[in-house]
């Protein structure tokens, strides 16, 4: 299982005189089947601390390392297969595929990998089943609803069952009902052994959390443990 | 769920994009395949029409005394003693490199032939030869034997001879088995015979005076086939008429270049229709390709991808093209014959290549902006939306 260590991350856009540190110096060790919530104000640094923790965004300076592969020394294409195998995104814009169905774009991540197509549709079929969504495998997502089309996100990244799942705001668009529902959702994921790093504003997500990040300016001000109960406990 | 099925699931979403991507190829193509098609229609209907002219090669012996003309060529004055070739020299003729591009070898012996109390030019030819070698002639009455003469429409009508009159020539007694209406030429005052008879009545069994030669040259310049001809015939001169066939030659020969240049316009134009239209659509599709990015497509990937697109509408654009080009050339050749054109055969090859072709431009025109996709940078592409 992967474990995750980041070490002095430096992340600044532009340079000179006009240069914006986003992230400063953030250092911290995540371990296997962890929930963290990364909170913060507009502007703090979550989604670029996000983008980095996602293989995405390569930090300025400093070092991360995953299941002890140093991330970012890894050629681009070998970071593009490190994200297929490692990581699961879910976007706070859902980004599906408009002219792909449900199942296609829950399948989407195994389009490169070497399985059948019959095993392909097997794990789609599976990812959509946890979420509840394998009677609407065949919509396109214009005729489903954004809590649905959250969920159908939710599937594609845990279709080829990744070790960790990133998610950036993932009930920003939603109704609290929803929001409820795709929370569960990773409640349940986490306690398969998933580990997954959030960024949120909302306090009612972070509730589901054990371990929230607290960030300001770029700065990592506040990292504690909590004692997951919100919506578990309500639920 | 493969990268071809993404590349034709954004085909169909996108159909006026990729219907304007495949109409630029399909014009490029259609272009080339068109003129080329219609070039290789007008040289072979050239070539052909080339052998109606008849000899374009006289094959005469090498001396420095001949004055008498035939034919706007000097062959030799026949009241002197001519230098002669062996006839069965001219079997040399079918060892040349170029020994299929020979339609008919014509030999003849020329010589002055006493008539009464009026001396004329006889040839001796072969008659076979002669129906490929000057097409142009036509007869009153009959082609003659071993027995006959041919008579030229000056000649016949300075002797006050008609087909079936009797002739004695040099001891011969010939009987005369036609008239050649006017040529125009100087074949209008001879009389012919058949080659064995005039040898006879010469004296020169076994040797002719000069050949001429009708050489196909559609695929082969004629003056190499001179000089193949002049090196198995080292006692003859060889000379090429080659006027008419070289300035209708080098006219194709231009208008083929003209149309390549056109083409290759053509093609440009289209291959920029692509670029630009390829440049357009992976700039509209900067959301998908920083999903497909982030969820771990390698760039080759995103590269297969667009090239797939443009694989597929170029595959379609080169059957269509080639077919359309096709069917302009059959158009063209029709019109400008006036309804007698020629007919535009399927060629395989031009096929393949249009096809070829099609894909090697499509997929050309379409590296820039699959390049420019697989470069995009998947969080810059996500938070750009």
């Amino acid at each position: 299982m992967s474990y995750i260590v980041a070490d002095c991350l430096v992340k600044t856009f532009g340079a000179g005189a006009s240069a914006v540190p986003a992230v400063s110096e953030i250092s911290f060790q995540i371990a296997p089947g962890e929930f963290i919530a990364i909170m913060g104000e507009s502007g703090a640094g979550k989604s670029t601390l996000l983008g980095i923790l996602g293989a995405m965004n390569a930090p300025s300076s400093g070092r991360l390392l995953v299941d002890d592969i140093d991330v970012y020394r890894l050629h681009p294409e070998q970071l593009a297969d490190f994200r297929r195998e490692y990581l699961g995104f879910v976007f706070q814009s859902f980004h599906l595929v408009s002219y792909l169905s449900v199942i296609e774009n829950v399948m989407l991540p195994l389009t490169v990998t070497r399985r059948s197509k019959t095993e392909k549709r097997a794990m789609a079929l599976e990812a959509l089943s946890r979420v509840g969504l394998t009677e609407k495998a065949d919509r396109l997502p214009g005729e489903i609803s954004g809590g649905e089309k959250e969920r159908v996100a939710v599937a594609r990244a845990i279709v080829n069952e990744p070790p960790i799942l990133l998610a950036d705001e993932p009930t920003g668009n939603l109704d609290s009902r929803n929001s409820r529902e795709i929370m569960h959702l990773f409640q349940h994921l986490n306690d398969g052994g998933m580990t997954i790093i959030m960024v949120t504003h909302s306090a009612e997500c972070a509730a589901y959390a054990r371990r929230i990040m607290q960030l300001s300016d770029g700065r990592l001000q506040e990292d504690r443990s909590v004692i997951a109960a919100g919506w578990r406990m309500a639920s | 769920m493969t990268l071809k099925l993404i590349s034709l699931r954004n085909l169909m979403r996108r159909k006026g994009k990729a219907a304007f991507i495949l109409a630029g190829l399909v014009i490029g193509v259609a272009t080339v395949v068109g003129i080329i098609s219609f070039v290789e229609a007008v040289t072979h209907d050239i070539a052909h029409k080339l052998e109606q002219y008849g000899a374009n090669i006289l094959i005469v012996p090498r001396t420095e005394n001949l004055s008498l003309s035939y034919g706007g060529l000097s062959l030799g004055g026949v009241s002197f003693d001519l230098e002669e070739i062996r006839e069965s020299e001219l079997a040399r003729l079918a060892t040349i490199r170029n020994h299929r591009n020979i339609a008919a070898v014509g030999p003849m012996v020329l010589g002055v032939a006493s008539v009464e109390d009026r001396r004329i030019l006889m040839a001796g030819v072969d008659f076979r030869a002669a129906g490929i070698l000057k097409p142009w002639w036509r007869v009153q009455g009959a082609y003659p034997d071993e027995n006959g003469i041919l008579l030229g429409s000056e000649a016949a009508g300075l002797l006050k001879l008609k087909a079936g009159d009797r002739l004695p020539v040099n001891g011969l007694e010939l009987t005369v088995s036609g008239i050649l209406e006017p040529t125009g030429s100087q074949d209008d005052q001879l009389a012919f015979a058949a080659l064995t008879t005039a040898q006879q009545a010469f004296q020169k069994t076994g040797r002719i005076s000069m050949a001429e030669v009708a050489a196909l040259c559609k695929d082969c310049p004629i003056d190499d086939m001179v000089r193949q001809i002049a090196e198995v015939l080292p006692g003859a001169k060889v000379m090429a008429i080659q006027q008419v066939v070289k300035s209708r030659m080098e006219m194709l020969a231009q208008f083929s270049h003209f149309s390549y240049g056109i083409s290759g316009v053509i093609l440009f134009i289209g291959g920029m229709v692509v670029l630009v239209t390829m440049m357009g659509s992976v700039r509209e599709r900067t959301d998908e390709i920083g999903i497909f990015r982030a969820i771990g497509f390698r760039r080759s990937h995103i590269m297969r991808i667009v090239f797939l697109e443009a694989g597929i509408i170029s595959g379609l654009a080169g059957i269509i093209g080639y077919g359309m080009g096709l069917g302009c050339a059959q158009a063209a050749l029709s019109l400008l014959s006036q309804g007698h054109g020629g007919h535009v055969p399927f060629n395989p090859g031009l096929a393949i290549g249009s096809l070829v072709l099609a894909l090697a431009l499509g997929l050309a025109a379409s590296a820039y902006p699959a390049a420019m996709a697989a470069r995009l940078d998947p969080n810059e592409a996500l938070r750009a939306l």
